[in-house]
């Protein structure tokens, strides 16, 4: 009665939205293609597409892309992680000193317990004291780098033990860098958690409109505190997998990662006002990140121009991904 | 009554007291609501009717007073407890996820799982077909909310109630935001919702829609109960006395005032057109006049005002400002031909709450103040220092956070920032809203000075009373047109400016 009232004044909306490609949420998708096509062409010559170069890619922008399924949940939550690359940094720091000292077990629990640490304190302040985000990630960020500096006296911890360092980043299962398989593992997780669990689902409706969902009954300040507490543990992993990558720990790992890893999600089409996220998408926005900059360097680029075309790049992908919140 | 007293009731409430600091707004108030039927709630602002049923719907605690449901006495302490016991709210928009499909909607926070414990989305898709079935309707479960229309939100909101087994429906002005047919459908819903054993509160202004659905009708007045009656029982006018209540307010006394309509209108508006909002209206305001208008919402009176002020554009007609055709396509354009507006919202689009009053006051002056790019500080605030004392704004400093002071000042300091800007035609849009009585006559008051010197007022308002008070004539809107003009000698009492407003 009402819908068939309703299904012919809103007709045209309707199908509109129904049948009409909305390819602002594919962009990511479409961006990607469109770059790999003009680099495939273009830098056909100086071996783009072999396929130890786009291993390379994946290899590149992998450790990102682990921290942009976290920063998926942090950001469909309607908050923000400022924090990740340094605690990154920390945590490669912690497990090297405690690998070093009494060996691999130990030295993964103090990575993981890094993580925890960091990103309950984070949760707790944003959850229950109320702080923005925002804030207390900005401020944690300048903590967990400034512990990692101090702990180390800013210097390397070398780390010896082979087992550690062939888990985290320098191993290859058959062909396959452990890097990539690291990448898929946290990927699928993700992926089913936001899409399959009702945990993902409230994570969304925090998000997307924080009132109603308190109203549905969702404990939303457990909600933020838990997606900042899993991008902590993550941004911990991440750390060890800069330390077996480059088999030492150091407060510098990490540095500034927080702005590729945002980045990537944004680029990956998850709404920065929160209630919408997509995990594969995210992944593939550092994926596309980690190939323009490959790119530019094969195109024989310096770092400096390499940052600027970058940032153009982000900046025009993301105007066009930009979904604005529902007025 | 005709009340069975075996019968068992929806809800019943009792003795229900509720003050918020110090300020008493519901005294010992008693509702009854009977199994299967529409109750609406009536009354007019500040009466205590959407008060009484957040303490049902458990935002509030009452002071005192009891609350059954269905026969048994129960404590309603959060939104979760009145759900377990049935009772589901119909928002505006409130509970639903924008972000998120309808099927996810209606399952938030209560999903179907698979076997494997992961979300079961074609169940829940399945679930909410058969619902909207059960409601006659149709709707695709993985339609995103936010891509849906408003009667189609309002649809969702009842069918989540529904999902949640809730048998108490609380609509508050459910059709506010729809259009005519979308209300017919509306209509037909409850009657089915009825049929089903579903009793209803139904909150609303629009007192033709209550006499279309509602069985009995119940009437607050200030925070007490006036009479619970069968609407057959009633006539429009009988309920329109019993909201009004017999005492006129001594502070709203009508001032006549001399207007000379022979004088170059200031501001005349023909053939406005915005299609959706507004349909072909037309009036003229002349100085020394003060045009009050009235209208349910939704009837255009803030969408004409948003108009007129450059925020939102028009498709047709002219506006001419003292005999000069203008064209107003922003806020700035309508500042420049000397038309200001005071906001309906004015914590949300008339301050900026944590900045001073002094600051606020200044915002848009700063352009007149600055010398070289720095602004005068001084002459600011001998400004701010002059304003303050023509309006009597009570205030420690002019430093002080607006945030601190009462809502009948802050509104006078949004006044006063407006007439800073010395504007030829001042429209104020709900002006009294949430201030005291004081501070309300001290509005209207400055709203006469104002008029008595020479500009145009324009006055929106829900209170009929302050309407009558303060306006030489009358605009009547309805469905965004005008449906009558009243010169004010002509209304010989409230209950006529009411029918006028109510009447279809």
């Amino acid at each position: 009665m009402l819908s068939r009232v309703l299904n012919r004044e809103t007709a045209s909306q309707t199908t509109e939205s129904t049948f009409r490609f909305d390819w602002r949420r594919y962009v990511v998708f479409i961006a990607f293609l469109i770059i790999f096509a003009v680099f495939s062409v273009t830098l056909y010559d100086v071996g783009f597409l072999s396929l130890t170069n786009l291993i390379n890619v994946v290899v590149q922008s992998a450790i990102i892309a682990v921290m942009a399924v976290a920063m998926t949940f942090v950001i469909s939550a309607a908050e923000i992680d400022l924090s990740v690359g340094s605690v990154a940094g920390l945590a490669s720091v912690t497990s090297a000193l405690a690998v070093s000292q009494y060996g691999l077990l130990a030295g993964i629990a103090a990575g993981l317990l890094t993580g925890v640490i960091v990103g309950g304190i984070n949760g707790i302040l944003v959850a229950a004291i109320r702080i923005p985000s925002f804030l207390v990630t900005l401020g944690m960020l300048g903590i967990a780098v400034g512990t990692a500096m101090w702990i180390t006296s800013s210097a390397p911890v070398p780390i010896v033990n082979n087992t550690f360092n062939n888990i985290f980043g320098s191993g290859q299962i058959g062909p396959v860098p452990s890097l990539i398989l690291w990448v898929v593992v946290v990927l699928v997780i993700g992926y089913l958690v936001l899409r399959k669990t009702t945990y993902g689902r409230r994570v969304l409706a925090t998000g997307g409109n924080e009132g109603a969902a308190r109203f549905s009954g969702v404990d939303t300040r457990r909600i933020k505190f838990y997606v900042l507490l899993v991008s902590g543990i993550v941004a911990s992993l991440a750390g060890m997998l800069y330390a077996g990558r480059l088999q030492s720990g150091r407060f510098s790992w990490g540095e500034g990662d927080e702005l590729s890893v945002i980045a990537a999600v944004i680029l990956g089409g998850t709404s920065l006002f929160g209630g919408y996220g997509t995990v594969i998408g995210s992944v593939l926005g550092a994926v596309l990140v980690g190939l323009i900059n490959n790119g530019l360097t094969l195109m024989g680029l310096e770092l400096s121009q390499q940052q600027i075309v970058r940032g153009a790049i982000i900046i025009l992908a993301v105007a066009l991904a930009r979904k604005g919140p529902s007025t | 009554m005709t009340a069975n007293p075996t019968e068992t009731m929806a809800v019943e409430l009792k003795g229900i007291v509720k003050s918020f600091g110090g300020n008493t707004v519901l005294q010992d108030v008693d509702f009854q609501l009977r199994q299967g039927e529409v109750h609406a709630l009536v009354g007019g602002n500040g009466a205590g009717k959407s008060t009484l049923m957040k303490i049902l719907e458990g935002v509030h605690a009452p002071d005192a007073g009891e609350i059954e449901v269905e026969g048994t006495t129960v404590r309603i302490r959060s939104p979760q407890d009145a759900k377990a016991h049935g009772i589901g709210m119909i928002f505006q928009e409130f509970s639903l996820i924008p972000t998120l499909s309808v099927a996810q909607n209606l399952f938030l926070n209560s999903e179907p799982h698979t076997g494997l414990g992961f979300l079961d989305d074609h169940e829940s898709e399945r679930r909410t077909r058969e619902l909207f079935a059960e409601l006659g309707e149709e709707v695709d479960p993985k339609t995103v909310v936010a891509d849906l229309s408003t009667g189609y939100w309002q649809l969702t909101e009842i069918a989540k109630a529904l999902a949640r087994d809730a048998r108490i429906l609380i609509m508050d002005e459910p059709t506010s935001s729809l259009t005519q047919t979308e209300t017919e459908a509306l209509f037909g819903l409850i009657r089915e919702l009825k049929a089903k054993g579903i009793s209803i509160v139904y909150i609303s202004h629009r007192m033709e829609e209550i006499f279309q659905v509602a069985d009995r009708v119940t009437v607050l007045r200030n925070g007490e109960h006036v009479i619970t009656e069968e609407t057959a029982n009633l006539t429009l006018e009988q309920v329109i006395e019993h909201i009004v209540g017999q005492k006129m307010e001594q502070a709203f006394e009508w001032k006549e005032r001399q207007v000379d309509r022979t004088r170059t209108p200031l501001l005349e508006v023909e053939g406005l057109t915005a299609s959706g909002r507004f349909q072909d209206v037309s009036f003229s305001l002349y100085p020394g006049e003060i045009l009050g208008v009235a209208g349910l919402m939704g009837s255009g009176r803030t969408e004409i005002a948003r108009a007129l002020f450059g925020v939102d554009r028009i498709e047709a007609g002219e506006i001419r400002v003292q005999g000069r055709p203008v064209d107003i396509p922003s806020p700035q354009d309508a500042m420049a031909a000397g038309i200001s507006l005071i906001p309906e919202d004015r914590r949300l689009q008339g301050l900026v709450l944590d900045h001073s009053l002094k600051d606020n006051l200044l915002l848009p002056l700063l352009r007149s103040l600055q010398r070289g790019g720095v602004v005068d500080d001084r002459r600011g605030e001998e400004m701010v220092r002059s304003h303050v004392e023509r309006l009597q704004i009570q205030v420690n400093s002019i430093f002080q956070p607006v945030q601190l002071l009462s809502g009948g000042n802050q509104q006078k300091v949004v006044i006063a920032k407006w007439l800073a800007a010395e504007p030829d035609i001042l429209i104020m849009d709900e002006p009294t809203a949430g201030v005291d009585i004081g501070a309300k006559t001290e509005i209207l008051d400055i709203a006469r000075g104002l008029a008595d010197a020479g500009k145009g007022i324009i006055i929106i308002s829900s209170e009929l009373t302050e309407l009558l008070a303060v306006s030489d004539r009358i605009l009547v809107l309805q469905d965004g047109a005008v449906k009558q003009e009243m010169e004010r000698q002509d209304v010989e009492s409230e209950e006529e400016l009411h029918h006028a407003v109510q009447s279809a």
